[in-house]
């Protein structure tokens, strides 16, 4: 017999192998996605948009650091190593661009509707 | 001495075959107002005047392939630079002295330098030195006894050095639509005081400028240039003997223009791949231990001659 809080793991086990197999399709669509890839000295994706409330997060795959750096500064990660992530909810819409402050060439943009 | 062009040739190769190590430096050697560079191993055959020795990229704290331990490639330039016969007149360091800005490794850094021989060793920031704090770290480290945030100029031997800082309030490139090139900056501060300290110079003096990143644009995708560099140069246009000394890109590089000679710098810690050579401009990696310091030598470089004196020319890149 399945009790309750069983079928409740289970649900949540289905849920969440459902959700890995989504981001892992979608790792390279830039359409809804909540993660930044930071890969190659680029932000993948480069431009990405969320609803208001949404919590972004940035994870680098290179071996140089690199950081997330609101152009207007208004947000700023520390330098991130491999591996390295960094957060930022964002509960105000509008167009939010940043760049690495080491590598000022790296641009990308959160838009928050 | 013309006549020897071709052997001058097979000397360059060669001095190019020594300084194939990641610890390498430059000699600059300073011949009646106007500069050439010679290999370490043969500073001793100077007959007069003096020479100062250019180092690079340090890197401290830096721990990944190709180099795992960017400290003692350090230490074996600096020990390349004790052992000469002939010692320099200073050091410069033109920056990224650290990976990360942190105290631990600006210390570990002083440490190695502090064993420099020379008198004195003069810096410039890089922007792995100052991109947390402005500067503020560095300054208080490397800047003591500079201007503004940490420029500064001096004479030796009636050649004049200036050292300009291009690595703060870097901008953002353009690509996410909003212009910008992610190139350096020197600032209109920094331009108006080096307009001003340039100016009761004479034409003749020899005039030596150090910076981090590239004063001329090498690369515009991997951001390998200076936004205003040109307002810099045209105080410059004037002198008669110009030579613009950076790093940055861990790899040598020359070019002439007028009477401006440019020069990059290896790096003490990894090389980086030539522009447009690779996805991005990180370390080159897959360099196998033994062969890390015979890697940086393969930049294909010749050497020409400039009329009066051998100068490095940029004759190589693709």
């Amino acid at each position: 017999m399945l009790t309750k809080s069983k079928l409740y793991l289970l649900l949540v086990l289905a849920l969440s192998v459902a959700g890995l197999s989504l981001t892992r399709a979608h790792a390279s669509a830039p359409v809804l996605a909540n993660e930044v890839v930071i890969e190659n000295f680029s932000y993948k994706p480069t431009t990405l948009t969320v609803a208001a409330g949404t919590t972004v997060t940035w994870v680098n795959h290179d071996d140089e650091p690199h950081t997330v750096t609101e152009t207007n500064k208004r947000f700023n990660s520390k330098a991130l190593d491999n591996g390295d992530r960094f957060s930022k909810d964002f509960t105000q819409p509008g167009t939010y661009n940043y760049y690495c402050a080491l590598h000022p060439k790296m641009t990308g943009q959160v838009i928050v509707k | 001495m013309s006549d020897k062009d071709e052997n001058n040739q097979m000397e360059r190769r060669n001095f190019l075959k020594c300084m194939a190590w990641a610890g390498a430096g430059v000699v600059w050697m300073m011949n009646g107002g106007v500069l050439s560079s010679l290999p370490l191993v043969s500073a001793a055959k100077r007959k007069s005047g003096f020479s100062f020795v250019q180092i690079s990229d340090s890197h401290i704290g830096f721990n990944k392939e190709p180099n795992h331990d960017v400290t003692k490639t350090l230490q074996e330039a600096v020990d390349k630079i004790n052992a000469l016969d002939d010692q320099p007149a200073f050091v410069i360091h033109t920056g990224d002295i650290t990976q990360l800005a942190l105290p631990e490794q600006f210390d570990t850094a002083a440490q190695v330098l502090k064993t420099v021989k020379a008198n004195q060793v003069y810096y410039v920031p890089g922007e792995h030195d100052v991109f947390t704090d402005d500067g503020s770290l560095y300054l208080e480290r490397f800047g003591r006894g500079t201007l503004g945030k940490g420029w500064q100029s001096f004479d030796y031997e009636g050649v004049h050095f200036i050292g300009l800082i291009n690595v703060l309030n870097l901008k953002q490139g353009s690509g996410t639509g909003l212009g910008g090139t992610g190139f350096g900056q020197l600032g209109p501060e920094q331009l108006t005081w080096l307009e001003k300290d340039v100016k009761a110079l004479s034409s003749s003096t020899p005039v030596v400028v150090f910076a981090h990143i590239p004063l001329w644009t090498i690369y515009p995708e991997w951001g390998w240039g200076t936004d205003d560099s040109a307002q810099a140069l045209s105080y410059l246009k004037r002198f008669g003997s110009v030579t613009v000394l950076n790093g940055h890109i861990h790899q040598v590089m020359q070019k002439v223009e007028g009477n401006i000679t440019f020069h990059t710098a290896f790096s003490t810690a990894f090389p980086q791949p030539a522009p447009g050579t690779a996805p991005a401009p990180g370390p080159i990696k897959d360099v196998p231990a033994e062969k890390l310091r015979g890697l940086l030598g393969l930049t294909d470089v010749s050497y020409v001659r400039n009329g009066r004196s051998l100068a490095l020319v940029d004759s190589t890149l693709k």
